[in-house]
């Protein structure tokens, strides 16, 4: 028990962000956190011992959101548009020209395997190896991935951005490129 | 300096701050030598710097109580604590959960009347489950390539011919099975999983009672499930997945166990047959 709560009660804030991100919606991201601890609190002596728990919790949090949102796909749950504008609300800032709001909307246009990769390895910090685990594929299945997700947010950021160049009147929803 | 060509592998790397400082020289060599690519990978980290600082906030929040570890770990204590003393059916029940299950079923016997038939292998594919699909390191005895000298050893053993459920169809490769043990006798286990790793188990065991039993639901604590019995053989298949999604497996474990039973029962066709009881 105390191994557990040294190595997993760090990683709260990391998993909330996660599944907030996958999920678009506090209050269910907050849900599956909970429902993701409740089943490590169950397994942890399942848990291989040589294993990494960062990257056990992690999949398992994955796991349980890719259920979630294939559940609310087919309408038992939230619908995606009905998700949690504000889940993800930063105050606006401008860094690096890219407005939050637009990033956020460009994540969404991604792929889910695409943006799952991207979390663990661009915000999560997971290495490519971790995420490979997490997410039960092989590592160059994460490499192409990751390609692909850096390749489109860029390209939707950098649409976003045109668009608004001459921005007077409303603002354009972001449109998706080719 | 190594030689090796840079991949696209080695840009994201550089992104990602993951190379080590040779690598990493070299990968700055040839972005000062493309400046092309340099504005690409540029954008890239700086799009990623923008994305961390984006969400770091979210992070930073307080931690709501409902998520605190503590009380998680408190909460489900004190369902274990209340759990023990209503039923001694109960508290063999959570005893199998964490697989002791041979003896808490063993306690149970004096006390209360242990579970038999259909409800009795609901509760043992649901402890297998727990120990076996949970295994990263050998959950099955007997791998996939190994089906027939599995098939062999199980129906040897089940003193009933049994073949593995194929469940491709729904996404579920075969991991392989093992011989298990039961309070009525050996059972045969079966784990499959899909490409997110949900692993499903199926039980099949014979019965000495409740043979012929209609397919029903049935949970455990996370776990879902469906079992039926047919010609004296029951089947339990359960996963940690929801309930519905389970069904159409239950279905067609059913269905191929049907056509099975009718191949294996070739003689008993031909004597119906004759009979002109069938056309």
């Amino acid at each position: 028990m105390k191994d557990m709560m040294l190595l997993v009660e760090p990683l709260i804030p990391a998993l909330r962000r996660y599944a907030r991100v996958l999920l678009r919606d506090r209050a269910g991201a907050d849900d599956l956190v909970q429902d993701c601890l409740e089943r490590v609190v169950a397994r942890w002596h399942q848990r291989r011992a040589d294993g990494d728990a960062r990257t056990w919790v992690f999949s398992i949090l994955h796991n349980l959101a890719m259920t979630r949102l294939s559940r609310s796909r087919r309408g038992w749950h939230v619908a995606l548009e009905d998700a949690d504008e504000a889940a993800t609300a930063a105050p606006p800032t401008q860094e690096h020209g890219v407005m939050h709001k637009d990033l956020m909307r460009a994540l969404d246009t991604l792929p889910e395997e695409q943006r799952s990769v991207l979390l663990l390895v661009s915000v999560e910090d997971l290495s490519y190896a971790e995420a490979a685990r997490v997410l039960n594929i092989p590592i160059g299945t994460v490499m192409s991935r990751l390609s692909r997700a850096r390749e489109k947010l860029l390209r939707a950021t950098e649409a976003a951005m045109e668009e608004k160049a001459p921005a007077t009147g409303p603002r354009p929803w972001l449109r998706r490129v080719k | 300096m190594t030689g090796r060509p840079i991949t696209e592998d080695d840009l994201h790397a550089y992104i990602d701050e993951a190379l080590d400082p040779t690598r990493r020289g070299e990968v700055l060599a040839y972005l000062d030598a493309h400046p092309e690519v340099e504005r690409r990978v540029a954008a890239m980290a700086a799009q990623r710097r923008a994305l961390r600082s984006a969400l770091a906030p979210v992070a930073e929040e307080p931690v709501p109580p409902e998520l605190s570890l503590a009380r998680i770990i408190e909460a489900r204590q004190s369902r274990w604590r209340s759990r023990w003393v209503p039923t001694w059916r109960s508290a063999a029940a959570a005893v199998l959960m964490v697989g002791l299950g041979g003896i808490g079923g063993w306690f149970a016997r004096g006390t209360a009347p242990a579970a038999s038939g259909i409800a009795a292998l609901k509760e043992e594919a649901a402890a297998n489950y727990q120990v076996y699909a949970a295994d990263h390191i050998r959950p099955v005895e007997l791998r996939a390539g190994d089906r027939e000298e599995l098939v062999t050893w199980i129906s040897q053993r089940l003193k009933h011919p049994v073949a593995v459920p194929d469940l491709s169809r729904s996404g579920y490769r075969f991991m392989g099975g093992r011989l298990v043990a039961t309070p009525h006798g050996a059972a045969a286990l079966f784990l499959y999983d899909d490409d997110r790793g949900t692993r499903v188990a199926v039980l099949v065991r014979p019965m000495e009672v409740e043979g012929d039993t209609p397919m029903s639901p049935h949970r455990e604590g996370p776990l879902a499930g469906y079992a039926w019995a047919d010609r004296g053989i029951g089947y339990s298949l359960v996963a940690d997945a929801p309930s519905a999604s389970l069904h159409p497996l239950a279905n067609e474990v059913r269905q191929q166990a049907d056509r099975v039973g009718a191949a294996s029962s070739i003689s008993a066709i031909d004597s119906l047959k004759r009979k002109r009881i069938l056309p």
